[in-house]
Order: C-alpha cells, then sequence, then structure tokens
C-alpha cells in the first residue's frame, strides 16, 4: 500500500515535471487530497474515468492519506506547497481557517454553484456567507438502523414517540435474545453523535435552536437541551454488558452478528452493514415526543471539496469542480456510496433501499445539522470535544444531565460573547 | 629546558563532533525551540512575547488548570503504580533467575522480556481485547474459577481505568528491572558471597544484608529511569483511550494532554503554544525529579569497589 503511494507520487511528479517541459498541449494532471481511503476504489474505477471521459487531456489523480492524519498532512503539505490541486475539505473550521490563509481558493462564482441551497453550503462559507469556499459534496443523516429479522420475531412495530421507543427497548430486553441497543461509551464520539446528535434536534427544534445557541438567545441550560442528556441517561438500561468498554468496532460488530436488535446509527454505516450484515435491515428516524410532534434530523454536512488556490492547474480543476456539482457526479457517488448523501438541491435517484429509507426523511423531516460544529467549536475548552466526555458521563450515570449540561454551558459561556452576560 | 606546549587534541572535537551535532539538532535545539515557544502567544499578527503568561493561564486559569493538575495526578499516581509494582517484582524475578538451581532460566528471562520490545499499539489492542466484555477471554477466565462476579469493563470505568493501564503498562516493561538487576545480582563477586556463608548469612537474609545494598545503585537508575518514562508516557494511553483519555479525563497523563492542546483534536484546533508551555512543564517537572534523585539520593548511596 505505502510503496504504492510513493510510486503514485513518483509517477505523478514525473508527470509534473513533464509537463513543465514539454509545451502547454500535454495532459493536465489534477491530484485530489481527501481523507476517505475507503472510497479509493470508488474514484479511481467510477467517478474519475467519467470525468475523463468527457474530458481529454485531463487526468485526475485521487491521493487519500489516514482519517486522523489528513488534517495534520494537508495543513503541512498546504504550508510547504505541496499539496495537490483539489482539496477534500472538512466542513466548518478547519476549512474556514485554510480559506482565511489563502490557501483554498474563492469558488462562489464557480458554474454549478447554484444547484446547492445555502445550507448545504453553509458549511463552507465565511460566517457571513459572502463567500464559498467548496463544493459541497455529500451528508450524513442520523438515526436508528434496526435488524428486521428480529423485529418481526418479536413482533416488533417502528416506533413513532419517545413513549413507544422505550417500549420497545423493554420488550426486547425482557425476550432476552437479543440485546436492546448496540451502542458503547469508550470511544466517546460514539455518545455525543450517535446519541446526543442523533435525538437532540426533536428536543432543540433543529435549526431554530442550534441558530439561536449561536445567537446567544438559548443557553445549553435550558430544557431543551438537557432533555436529550436525560434521556440518554435513560439509555443505559438497554446497551449491552460492559458497554462501558466497548468501542466503536464493537458496536458495529455487535449489531452485524445479529446479536443487538437496534443501533443508533449515522447513515455512513450503510456501505459496511450491507456486505456484513445477514439479516435485512430497516431504519427509523429520531422518534418524537408526541405523535404528530415535526420531526428534526440531523443532516449533517460532512465533506466538500475545494480548490488549492496555488494549484497551477486551476483551469482544469474549476472544470472538475463543476462536475462534481453537477447531477451526473452526484449520482454516481451517491449510489457507489449509499449513506453519503448528495447535497444537490435536484433529487437523486438511488438504488439501495436502506440509503432510500433514510433519505426520505428528508421530506418529511427538518433537516439540520449537528448543533456544536459551526463557531461555537471555536474556542477553549471545545465545545464539540466537551460534548463527547459528557454525553459519555450521563450515559455512563457518572454525571446527572443537569450538571453536564451545566458544565458545558460555562465552557461554551467562558470564550463565546454571545452566551456571556445574559 | 624548553617547555613543551602540549599539541592541541584536536582528535577530541573530530571524534566528538557528529554526536554532539546530531545531539544538538535533534534534542537541544528543539527543547529550547519549545521552551522559547511557551514564552509567546499566537495572534492575528504573528507571534506575540507575552513572557510568563501562559504559565500564569495554565496555572491560574481554572479550566487549564484543572485539566493540569488532573493530568499530573494521574501521572503521580501511574509512577506509583510502577515504583510499587514493576520494580519489587522485578527485583523478585531477577532474585529468582539468579539463583543457579533454576531450570529454563534462559526461557524464563526471554519470555518476561518480549513485551518489552512489543510496539505499544500492538499492547494497547491486545489488552484492549482480552479485557473487552464483549470478545475478551477475561471474563471467559474469571468465569471458570468461579469469579465472575470480580469482571468489570475495567478500561471503561472512571475509578479502575487509570490503575488497570498502569498494570498493563507494568506488564510490559516489568523485563527492564528484572534485567538490569539481574546483571547487578550476576556482578555480585562469589568470594563475598562464600564469605557470607562462612559468617552463617545464607539465604533470605544473605539477600536482604548482602545482595540488596549491593545491587542500590541499580535500583536508584531504574527508579529514575521509571520516573522519566512515566511522565513522558503518551502511546499506551492514547494507542487504548484515545486522545481525550477517557472516561472522563480519568487516564488523561501530561501526555495525552499535551498532544490534545499542541496538535489539537477533533474540531478543536491546535494551540502550539499552550502545547509549547505543557511540554515545558514536563520538562521542568522530569528536571526537578531527576536533579532531586542525584544531589539528594545519589550521592549518599555507598558504592562498593571490589
Amino acid at each position: 500500500m505505502k510503496q504504492n503511494r510513493v510510486m503514485m507520487f513518483l509517477a505523478a511528479s514525473s508527470m509534473l515535471v513533464g509537463t513543465a517541459g514539454i509545451a502547454a498541449a500535454q495532459d493536465v494532471t489534477l491530484t485530489i487530497e481527501s481523507w476517505r481511503n475507503d472510497d479509493l476504489a470508488i474514484w479511481q474505477e467510477q467517478l474519475i474515468p467519467a470525468f475523463e471521459a468527457q474530458n481529454p487531456g485531463i487526468k485526475v489523480v485521487f491521493s487519500p492519506s489516514a482519517p486522523t492524519e489528513y488534517n495534520a498532512a494537508l495543513n503541512a503539505k498546504l504550508d510547504a506547497g505541496s499539496a495537490g490541486d483539489l482539496i477534500t475539505c472538512r466542513p466548518f473550521d478547519a476549512s474556514l481557517e485554510l480559506f482565511n490563509k489563502g490557501q483554498l481558493a474563492n469558488l462562489t462564482e464557480l458554474p454549478g454553484m447554484e444547484n446547492f441551497s445555502n445550507v448545504a453550503k453553509a458549511a463552507w462559507q465565511t460566517d457571513d456567507g459572502s463567500a464559498t469556499f467548496c463544493v459541497p459534496m455529500a451528508s450524513v443523516i442520523h438515526g436508528f438502523i434496526y435488524n428486521k429479522d428480529a423485529f418481526d420475531e418479536l413482533g416488533l412495530q417502528v416506533p413513532q414517540t419517545e413513549d413507544e421507543f422505550f417500549a420497545l427497548l423493554d420488550k426486547i430486553k425482557e425476550d432476552g435474545n437479543y440485546i436492546p441497543m448496540a451502542m458503547g461509551t469508550k470511544d466517546l464520539w460514539e455518545a455525543a453523535t450517535m446519541g446526543y446528535q442523533n435525538i437532540g434536534p426533536n428536543y432543540w427544534k433543529g435549526e431554530e435552536g442550534r441558530l439561536a445557541l449561536i445567537k446567544g438567545e438559548q443557553k445549553l441550560t435550558d430544557p431543551q437541551w438537557v432533555d436529550p442528556f436525560r434521556t440518554l441517561a435513560r439509555w443505559k438500561d438497554y446497551l449491552g454488558d460492559g458497554f462501558e468498554a466497548q468501542t466503536y468496532p464493537d458496536s458495529q460488530n455487535l449489531f452485524t452478528l445479529g446479536r443487538a436488535a437496534i443501533y443508533p446509527a449515522g447513515s455512513w454505516e450503510i456501505s459496511v452493514f450491507n456486505t456484513q450484515a445477514e439479516f435485512e435491515m430497516g431504519a427509523f428516524p429520531p422518534p418524537v415526543k408526541n405523535a404528530g410532534d415535526t420531526c428534526y434530523i440531523s443532516d449533517h454536512t460532512d465533506i466538500g471539496i475545494g480548490l488549492n488556490a496555488k494549484s497551477p492547474n486551476a483551469e482544469a480543476a474549476k472544470k472538475f469542480l463543476t462536475w462534481v456539482a453537477s447531477d451526473e457526479f452526484a449520482k454516481i457517488y451517491a449510489n457507489a456510496l449509499p449513506g453519503f448523501f448528495s447535497l444537490s438541491s435536484k433529487p437523486v435517484e438511488m438504488e439501495d433501499p436502506l440509503a432510500r429509507e433514510f433519505v426520505s426523511w428528508r421530506e418529511k423531516c427538518q433537516p439540520t445539522i449537528r448543533s456544536t460544529y459551526q463557531i461555537l467549536s471555536r474556542g477553549t475548552p471545545n465545545l464539540e470535544n466537551e460534548t463527547w466526555t459528557a454525553s459519555a458521563n450521563v450515559i455512563n450515570g457518572t454525571e446527572t444531565p443537569e450538571a453536564a449540561a451545566e458544565r458545558l454551558q460555562e465552557g461554551l459561556a467562558s470564550w463565546y460573547k454571545p452566551q456571556q452576560g445574559n | 629546558m624548553l617547555a613543551h606546549k602540549r599539541p592541541i587534541r584536536w582528535h577530541i572535537a573530530v571524534f566528538l563532533a557528529p554526536a554532539l551535532l546530531v545531539y544538538t539538532i535533534v534534542m537541544i535545539l528543539p527543547l529550547f525551540g519549545t521552551l522559547q515557544l511557551s514564552l509567546f502567544r499566537g495572534t492575528s499578527g504573528g507571534q506575540v512575547f507575552v513572557g510568563l503568561e501562559n504559565f500564569r493561564t495554565l496555572l491560574g486559569d481554572p479550566r487549564w488548570s484543572s485539566s493540569f493538575w488532573n493530568a499530573l495526578w494521574n501521572n503521580v499516581w501511574f509512577f506509583i503504580i510502577h515504583m510499587l509494582v514493576q520494580n519489587p517484582i522485578g527485583i523478585l524475578l531477577a532474585a529468582l533467575l539468579s539463583n543457579p538451581r533454576l531450570r529454563l532460566r534462559g526461557f524464563y528471562r526471554t519470555a518476561i522480556f518480549v513485551p518489552t520490545i512489543l510496539s505499544f499499539v500492538i499492547v494497547g489492542f491486545v489488552w484492549k481485547l482480552l479485557l473487552s466484555p464483549i470478545w475478551g477471554v477475561a471474563p471467559g477466565l474469571l468465569d471458570l474459577v468461579g469469579l465472575k462476579s470480580l469482571f468489570a469493563p475495567w478500561l471503561g470505568k472512571e475509578e479502575y481505568a487509570l490503575t488497570t493501564l498502569g498494570l498493563i503498562s507494568v506488564w510490559q516493561f516489568v523485563g527492564i528491572p528484572m534485567m538490569l538487576i539481574y546483571a547487578a545480582l550476576l556482578s555480585i563477586p562469589d568470594e563475598i558471597l562464600e564469605a557470607a556463608e562462612c559468617d552463617g548469612i545464607t539465604g533470605m537474609a544473605q539477600f536482604w544484608k548482602i545482595k540488596l545494598p549491593l545491587i542500590l545503585p541499580s535500583i536508584g537508575i531504574i527508579s529514575v529511569l521509571t520516573f522519566v518514562g512515566n511522565f513522558n508516557a503518551f502511546d499506551l494511553i492514547y494507542s487504548s483511550q484515545g486522545a481525550l483519555a477517557g472516561p472522563n479525563f480519568s487516564t488523561d497523563i501530561l501526555g495525552t494532554f499535551l498532544y490534545r492542546t499542541f496538535f489539537g483534536f477533533q474540531l478543536q484546533i491546535g494551540d502550539p503554544n499552550m502545547g509549547a508551555t505543557i511540554a515545558s512543564m514536563m520538562f521542568f517537572i522530569i528536571l526537578a525529579g531527576v536533579c532531586l534523585y542525584l544531589f539528594a539520593i545519589q550521592t549518599r548511596l555507598r558504592r562498593y569497589q571490589f
């Protein structure tokens, strides 16, 4: 693998030297920086050939690095001037910082940008929304994936309300054949991302609460922000034995091996689960408080792609980005990677039933993004990271929901002006 | 008489140069770079000199200081576990191994030393699996001897996690004190032991009265090595508990605290200046500990010439 990458790097750099030496009629090679090394095959076999077929003269190389190293490696490469032409963008501040440093180009005027709504672009815009610097590629949706066979066996129905949800968990627990819910608190982020951010939007009313928090009109100690913690605290009884030491891969395996009935999920699990689980799966959105309430889902903008401001091949790269903004890209991408949903305003036809189920919630529920991602995690202590620990503590029962919320609010107010002095 | 001027001995400088150069570039310069970085603060207009302001934040700001003291205390506990468990066991193993009547000595020596050469990542991962409540062998083994009720998800419990990690680290590194003490025990001349036997000091008494005083300097060195190693520790915690050192920072030691601050984590963007401040504190703590040992303890140790 490593050797391959070195070879690819050598090949790419020799090509660059080649193009510099010979006349301009030569092929242009674009290199994409990304953390999605899982997607290498999809890029090489489906996306890049489709683009190259329409754009003779432009070659594209997808060159991913490990997810945990990506940010650091990318920053170093950008500073050294050795980064690729196209940069896969993390949402919000990580990319905003690159734009502010002049390392990402302004793409506001890029043809194709009109295909995206403002919510979709918000993750890659300046705070005032005046400049957009990445093309939105995909979002992930939170919800619960369940084992359909287990549900049929126990005669269970998909829950609509929270009461039904807990009644259902009780039934599974009573039966005893399945662990009601596969989730652990060891890795912390599971508790926050699949727990708090999954069920939370129903309480704080999605965008309404998220924006009010940013404006300073609501506090994390308000009931709509504490209640999700109270609900999470009740989950404790339905998790597997020793969930405190259960890691994220443990949870995935528990579910795909058929030992657990429900998996609090992000849609990115779909492609993994499809290959590993041997039973039929279904999905339901986070249950609402009372029947008939508006439902809110976390439809989190997760991945975009931007242009290295110092790229020598900016014209070709822009052509590629416009293609990324097109329907054709959206269709190939969404079908190759079920669970990563296109952010294009135009609906994309998808084949995977589970992915279709997830995306269908967009029609009946109000979408929002994770509450801690925009602006609120800019300071120290970092709200997102604090939320990880707090959610895990609440589920472990080592901190009360109220105390956790109080601590988060105190931390946020210690550096975030709009939350101070009211 | 013509006083012979001693020629300048260039070869000393020439022979020292490569090591000195390499050491300066990879150790001394970065150390001073870190110390310097801790006196500055990054603003929109570049790095600004702030004196000791970063240290004041670290020790004065309630959030920073509570994280810092938490990490420091955890580190001290980590060190205590090593001193109370690793080193006595190491000495015991060495004493057993140096017993000439023990068979298969070579095998035991190697087997006990092997974990030391394993990577932290492997050790962290293997122990995480062994202790896993779902797939691990620990619950099953305890069940076999009827002690299933003693099992807890140790790595996920605030009250046990750090101690568990400390013991894992002991398991990994017990080979080092064992080897050093073993070597020290072997170097005790037979004449002394024979003389002791003539005086009627044998068995356990011989160990306490003759051997232990002779290996005290080695124990001192091991303590210092343990101290430096523990206060620089990072890998095991990071590979088994992650950078947030869960649950609820109960396994956070100075190394992970430094890593999180310096490089950032997830949405937290790194703060090199505060990171360097923590690194400097680590340096001062280790320096103080080593100085204490060198001046207060080592000078009082009696050395025996054979």
